[in-house]
């Protein structure tokens, strides 16, 4: 039911609806800027965080809420990208393979302005941010991580999406000599996702390029992957090259290989279940203990009114 | 007269631990992964799963290549079965879910993949309890219905493990490799108990020209009905 979308006959032009503005409190929120490991980012905000060494006294970067972001090393040795392996200490390794240069990234669609960007043009003409999110995956375990990259409405508003267009479907890389698991049979790869297009704008939504000020390593989803930190895992596609404004809303491969498991919106939602497991925990890396998994996992506040009257059992 | 060690039960023993040492192995390299509280509930659950396969191949290893001395084996490595079961519960229950009984208790009603897991430990609970000569004695032919319970077991423990996996078995994609190949495994190893394709399976045995038993020749050098009865018996020689 698409009629509570706000922005139904958006002018190609005014592609910056009045909901997504953020006072300037609220953006330094959303950022995790407001942690208070992360002060020094917030005088400087284009300084990378980096881990602290050992024993310092350096509180390290935190997310708005104050936990700890997690080390590069659980960062990047834990890994769901069965375009290599199953195994998540497996993928770093594996994914070594990957050539990330060339690369360019194909957006079109209903757009006004199609174009086939060069991925080292966008990292020039969008300016690189910080954001510290948590990364929530279906699985029940969750990352807090200092990603790198510009928000996503930036690149739309470059191609100008029609009023027709409504979602915005994403292609990953298919490419098997250098990524061993796309030989599986058990997978419809290529990888696809997919936003509404008001997700798609919405301030939260960034296309990470980078990890603690470095260039994102290949089994973190190099060049240049999607993050959206309201959502379950899956939805943050790695490894672009494509990206299309569509009207209908486009097929995703975990709802491909399981309709009544993986929906197509997949928002982090305690009270909506798994078929199969239960949502309303979860195991932040690094703890001991398990968690409350949160509403939107934590961005309740900043994206609750993207599905204001959806029933979100229905819309999962 | 020095009696000879059994070496059989020794290597019985060592293949039952020997999960044991892998995990320390892993645990010492460090692989382990970021989240370690999971690997090992899952290390433990595949062990416990590995030996209720190993446990149900005893007959089958008879049936086709006459391997009789690990029957009195079979026990020990149900027990094992059993105790890698316990374990992996023990690590669900008292360090994931830090004994918070409410929590397990709702997912234990509101999840399948959990209570058929925990079914399956309740299975090889009472199988364990009743491993004893004394049960058989008193339980009789009632015994060998219980224990036959097994095959339900590492039907539903198969399910467990699949439905803890992203993954779809209904069509086949996903995540669902591993659980798929231990199922064929489990069939296999089911399948050849069906009393017709033992039957066959065994008469392969016979045609075999490297035979020992056959080579000493007489009626007993064979399978047979009695052999069959002696492989349902436990405690035999």
């Amino acid at each position: 039911m698409e009629n509570k979308l706000k922005h139904v006959a958006v002018p190609s032009s005014e592609i910056t609806p009045e909901a997504l503005y953020f006072s300037r409190r609220d953006f330094m929120k959303v950022a995790g800027i407001a942690g208070a490991g992360a002060l020094l980012a917030a005088c400087a905000p284009n300084l990378p965080a980096t881990t602290p060494p050992p024993g310092s006294a350096v509180p390290g970067p935190t997310d708005e809420l104050g936990d700890p972001a997690n080390t590069w090393d659980e960062i990047t040795n834990y890994n769901n990208y069965y375009e290599f392996t199953v195994n998540k200490e497996g993928v770093a390794p594996l994914s070594e393979s990957l050539t990330t240069r060339p690369w360019t990234v194909e957006v079109g669609g209903l757009v006004n302005k199609p174009q086939t960007f060069d991925i080292d043009d966008l990292l020039k003409k969008f300016e690189q941010k910080e954001r510290i999110y948590r990364l929530r995956c279906v699985e029940a375990w969750s990352l807090v991580i200092p990603w790198q990259g510009f928000e996503l409405n930036e690149l739309l508003k470059v191609v100008e999406p029609m009023a027709s267009a409504k979602y915005l479907a994403f292609t990953t890389l298919f490419r098997p000599e250098e990524m061993k698991g796309q030989g599986s049979p058990f997978y419809p790869w290529p990888y696809t996702e997919g936003l509404r297009l008001d997700e798609a704008m919405h301030r939260l939504a960034i296309l990470g390029t980078g990890l603690y000020g470095k260039p994102l390593p290949n089994q973190d989803g190099a060049p240049i992957r999607l993050v959206v930190p309201w959502k379950y895992g899956f939805k943050s596609i790695k490894a672009i090259v494509k990206m299309d404004l569509v009207e209908e809303r486009p097929q995703t491969l975990w709802n491909t290989i399981a309709t009544n498991e993986y929906g197509f919106y997949a928002n982090v939602n305690p009270q909506v279940d798994h078929p199969r497991w239960s949502q309303r925990t979860e195991r932040r890396i690094g703890e001991f203990r398990r968690r409350d998994t949160l509403m939107f996992n934590g961005y309740e506040e900043e994206v609750a009114d993207l599905y204001a009257g959806m029933d979100l059992a229905l819309n999962y | 007269m020095k009696k000879k060690p059994n070496y059989l039960r020794i290597g019985v023993h060592a293949f039952g631990l020997s999960p044991l040492a892998f995990l320390l192995v892993a645990a010492l390299t460090d692989q382990l992964t970021v989240n370690p509280i999971q690997n090992v509930e899952q290390r433990l659950g595949h062990y416990a799963l590995y030996m209720v396969v190993a446990s149900l191949a005893v007959t089958p290893l008879n049936t086709l290549f006459g391997w009789r001395q690990l029957i009195r084996h079979r026990r020990t490595i149900g027990l094992y079965a059993f105790f890698y079961a316990c374990l992996h519960f023990s690590v669900f229950f008292g360090v994931d879910y830090f004994f918070d009984v409410r929590e397990v208790l709702m997912l234990t009603i509101e999840k399948p993949y959990i209570w058929l897991g925990l079914s399956g430990l309740i299975i090889l609970a009472a199988l364990a309890i009743t491993s004893f000569k004394w049960w058989m004695k008193k339980m009789g032919h009632g015994w060998q219905s219980l224990h036959r319970t097994i095959y339900f077991a590492a039907i539903i423990l198969v399910i467990h493990y699949a439905w803890a996996k992203k993954g779809s078995l209904a069509n086949l994609s996903g995540d669902i490799l591993q659980p798929l190949i231990i199922g064929i495994l489990v069939a296999f190893l089911l399948i050849l108990r069906i009393p017709r394709v033992r039957h066959w399976a065994s008469g392969l045995r016979q045609r075999r020209p490297f035979n020992r038993r056959h080579a000493s020749g007489g009626p007993a050098s064979g399978p047979g009905p009695e052999a069959k009865n002696k492989e349902a018996d436990p405690i035999s020689a």
